[in-house]
């Protein structure tokens, strides 16, 4: 089949830079990326973590500017569980011409017992689960358009203690921090003064990097700008926020903030807390970061993870320790199954070795044995043929003699005879 | 490609909101565009027709570029495909370009097999495709897409219908690959012959069952645009790149005796509705026809092929960990099979082989007692001889002894006799 195909290099490398002469027209192409995906629509799972009262409601509610909590729809605080659920909300909501499926997953009961060991299992089956629905999906032989209900996004709510993190928020994170884009959060900002905000962001940042966190980090762009924008928000991480399901005056204006006698601590001014940065971050520039970070990352590691087991399974676990294979296990298993063949051939042939070898020498010592006994014929055969020989020589001999003798007793007989004869004829008086 | 690919249903359990302020993910289509532009995008056209009639040309004309060329001859023994790629840029746009040719299709005298090559180069890139989405380590949001997402059929311009070769060729395709048919070289036809020329191909195409792509009409912003360029298919193309002087501006176009052949004037030929549809607005369309139609049928084929199955024999459903396990364990028992198969093999050969070698043994054992037998025999008869010897030995000694005894007897009573005659002679 490859004869048939002339390739001139450039598949995998880069193509030969061309330039256009005029109008081509495929400028156009962002505009229809654009169209399509308005038509589309969009989907973000956001996963909320937190201890009871940390605000993690109203937070969400401005941020998106609605009443997802509600009286009829309470937050994860007013649905305290004995144990840690994992509970979603779907909304649907739409600006500009662009609808958003928003699901919300957040977590009652966490954090709230008296022991907590453990407590970030079922959040990790649940995402583990979401992965799990979404791998099956994608490899089903008739795959229809596949629901993206994976977790694209788990903001941490740490308690402003003001002093450090805790050891469960130092547990969570260092658990999940491979499994979803995490974004520790600062909640109820408006307890801490703006030096004690930098110290705590401080030392938590510390404890962070001490325990090899990895929160989810801004991608470097190619825009100087953007760039700049980037390292100013990460030097305000983590974010401290405030949030408020209430809108009051303040300055002559109309703002979502909480009321207190002293003042009002608004939601949405960068210089009272950084829910704005969270805000630009999170829903205006990279949600769709956020969404690839969660599909090239941390589920393709869940997957490969996934499969690894499945290829290995049965085979020697000192393999399974090297590196990933690059191979689908289909690819895996035909490789294994040309070494086994190669295997089975060298068996073969050393088996077929040692047959001939064991048939060689069965085959020796039968010749060997043949030989021997034809010796041993021969000798026999030599022995009685002497034996005739001497046998006959004696026997002639003997006959000799015997002969001889006899000749002998004839003469003498006829002797005898003659003289008797004799006698009798001188008896007779014949003879004087 | 955007793992958000779904229609939103109106899903149960999903309450609609409605917004106090300005939120701000209407910037999500931006954010999508911006991460689009930041990686580039990728194209990958094939054309087919015969020798001559005009795909390079068409290209160049078509992307404003001069491709690198190469004049075919109308010797190829088979039909070969060439595929290059070019890095294009149009303002902040960057478009990975790959054009693939066919050479010599149309040339052999026999052209049965005219459309396997093609087949095949387009298979071998879903292959290369699906490879990559079943590796266990994969990049797929790296991975250079080589997928043939539009195939430009060129029709030559005899005005009557369409050759068998093109129908057989574009009905094997029409299941892989986006097909555009163009009538090339249109300045050959005049009006009223492409008209007809062109409904004749259109129910000749239906009547085959052949699909073509059809621009779609899903979206409101250019559903009309499209429909009526549904209408104008197949387009009639002419390609240059040379340049002409009309009016008072430098066109493309093809200078005859008779006239000036503009290639963008819309009343010479359909070159810009084949770039406006191609191109401008339709582009991501034939990408993403290629990845959930195309792509997906060929995978689908593949996968059952290779025996995979979404239901068990029970209709309960398998998820891929099973599929995979259950190959697995087939797959370790067939090789304990072969295993055990010629471990047996060998069991039997030895067996043979004892047997033989007894059998052999055996032969010499007989062998052995015969030639005992012989000997016993033969000795035997040396002792019987021996015997014999002895006895007529000692027979003959007895007669001697007796004889001699008589011998010694008569000589004794012929003494006394002849003492005796003597004797008695003297009386």
């Amino acid at each position: 089949m490859s004869d048939n195909i002339l390739f001139q290099l450039q598949s995998h490398g880069k193509g030969q830079q061309k330039n256009l002469e005029g109008y081509v027209g495929f400028a156009s192409l962002p505009n229809q990326v654009y169209r399509k995906s308005v038509k589309r629509g969009f989907e973000f799972t956001l996963m909320v973590v937190g201890e009871s009262g940390l605000g993690k409601s109203t937070l969400i509610n401005s941020l998106f500017l609605t009443d997802l909590y509600s009286a009829e729809y309470p937050g994860p605080s007013h649905r305290i569980k004995k144990t840690v659920q994992v509970e979603q909300s779907k909304v649907l909501i739409k600006e500009g011409g662009v609808q958003l499926l928003l699901t919300i997953v957040d977590t009652p009961g966490f954090g709230d017992a008296v022991d907590n060991s453990n407590c970030w299992q079922p959040i990790i089956d649940h995402i583990d689960s979401k992965f799990e629905d979404y791998l099956n999906s994608e490899s089903r032989v008739n795959r229809r358009q596949m629901p993206d209900s994976r977790i694209h996004c788990c903001l941490y709510f740490i308690a402003p203690s003001g002093h450090g993190l805790k050891p469960l928020d130092i547990e969570f994170m260092k658990r999940l921090h491979e499994k979803v884009n995490v974004i520790p959060l600062i909640a109820k900002a408006d307890t801490l003064t703006p030096e004690e905000c930098q110290q705590f962001k401080k030392q938590i940042m510390r404890e962070i990097q001490e325990h090899k966190i990895k929160i989810y980090e801004f991608p470097e762009t190619d825009d100087e700008e953007e760039n700049r924008l980037v390292k100013k928000i990460k030097d305000k991480l983590p974010l401290a926020v405030v949030g408020s399901n209430t809108i009051t005056e303040a300055n002559g204006k109309r703002v979502r903030g909480r009321q207190y006698p002293w003042g009002v601590a608004e939601v949405e001014n960068s210089d009272h807390c950084d829910f704005t940065i969270l805000r630009d971050m999170l829903i205006r520039t990279h949600m769709q970061d956020l969404k690839d970070v969660t599909n090239n990352v941390h589920y393709e590691n869940y997957r490969s993870r996934k499969l690894a087991a499945v290829t290995y399974n049965g085979v020697d676990n000192n393999r399974a320790k090297g590196q990933l294979s690059t191979k689908s296990p289909l690819a895996q298993m035909e490789e294994e199954r040309r070494e086994h063949v190669s295997k089975m051939k060298k068996m073969e042939m050393e088996m077929e070795q040692v047959f001939e070898m064991k048939v060689k020498e069965k085959v020796q010592k039968l010749k060997d044995s043949e030989a021997e006994l034809q010796r041993r014929h021969e000798q026999m055969k030599k022995n009685l043929e002497a034996q005739h020989r001497e046998l006959e020589e004696k026997r002639r001999v003997f006959e000799d003699e015997r002969a001889n003798w006899e000749a002998m007793q004839r003469q003498e007989q006829q002797k005898m005879e003659a003289s008797r004869t004799l006698e009798k004829n001188k008896k007779k008086g014949k003879i004087f | 490609m955007a793992s958000s690919d779904v229609a939103l249903l109106p899903d149960k359990g999903v309450r609609p909101l409605s917004l106090a302020g300005h939120v701000g993910f209407d910037s999500l289509p931006d954010q999508l565009v911006n991460k689009s532009i930041y990686q580039g995008f990728c194209f990958n056209i094939l054309c087919i027709g015969e020798t001559g009639i005009g795909k390079s040309t068409l290209m160049d004309t078509l992307f404003n570029t001069n491709f690198e060329n190469f004049e075919s001859s109308h010797f190829e023994p088979q039909v070969k495909l060439r595929a290059q790629t070019y890095d294009l840029q149009e303002s902040n746009v960057r478009l990975r370009l790959t054009v693939v040719n066919t050479v010599g299709f149309g040339d052999q005298m026999n052209k049965q097999e005219s459309y396997q090559p093609v087949v095949d180069y387009i298979d071998k890139q879903f292959e290369s495709y699906l490879q990559e989405e079943l590796k266990i380590k994969r990049s797929l949001h790296n991975y250079h897409d080589s997928r043939v997402h539009a195939c430009l059929y060129f029709i030559s311009p005899s005005g009557h219908s369409l050759k068998s070769l093109d129908l057989v060729t574009m009905k094997k395709l029409d299941s892989k690959v986006n097909i555009i048919p163009v009538i090339a070289k249109a300045d050959t036809i005049s009006k009223s012959e492409l008209h007809k020329f062109k409904i004749k191909i259109m129910s000749e195409l239906v009547s085959n069952g052949v699909q073509i792509y059809q621009f779609p009409l899903d979206d409101e912003n250019v559903a009309k645009v499209n429909t009526t360029m549904n209408g104008h298919l197949p387009f009639a193309v002419v390609g240059s790149t040379e340049e002409v002087s009309v009016g008072n501006k430098m066109v493309k176009a093809r200078q005859y005796p008779w006239g000036v052949v503009q290639v963008e004037n819309e009343n010479h030929c359909d070159f810009v509705k084949l770039r406006e549809m191609l191109i401008c607005v339709n582009m991501e369309d034939l990408r993403e026809q290629t990845h959930t139609r195309h792509y997906e049928l060929y995978r689908r084929c593949k996968l059952e092929e290779m025996g995979f199955k979404d239901t068990d024999p029970e209709s309960k459903p398998v998820s891929l960990q099973e599929t995979y396990e259950a190959k697995r364990q087939e797959f370790l028992v067939e090789l304990q099979k072969r295993e055990d198969e010629m471990r047996q093999m060998f069991v039997q050969r030895v067996k043979e082989k004892e047997s033989e070698l007894k059998d052999a043994e055996r032969e010499l054992q007989g062998r052995f007692e015969q030639l005992k037998r012989l000997h016993a025999d033969e000795k035997a008869a040396l002792e019987d001889k021996r015997r014999l010897l002895e006895e007529d030995q000692s027979s003959f000694s007895k007669r001697r002894a007796a004889a001699q005894l008589l011998q010694a007897q008569s000589l004794t009573a012929n003494g006394k006799k002849d003492k005796d005659r003597k004797n008695s002679g003297f009386m």
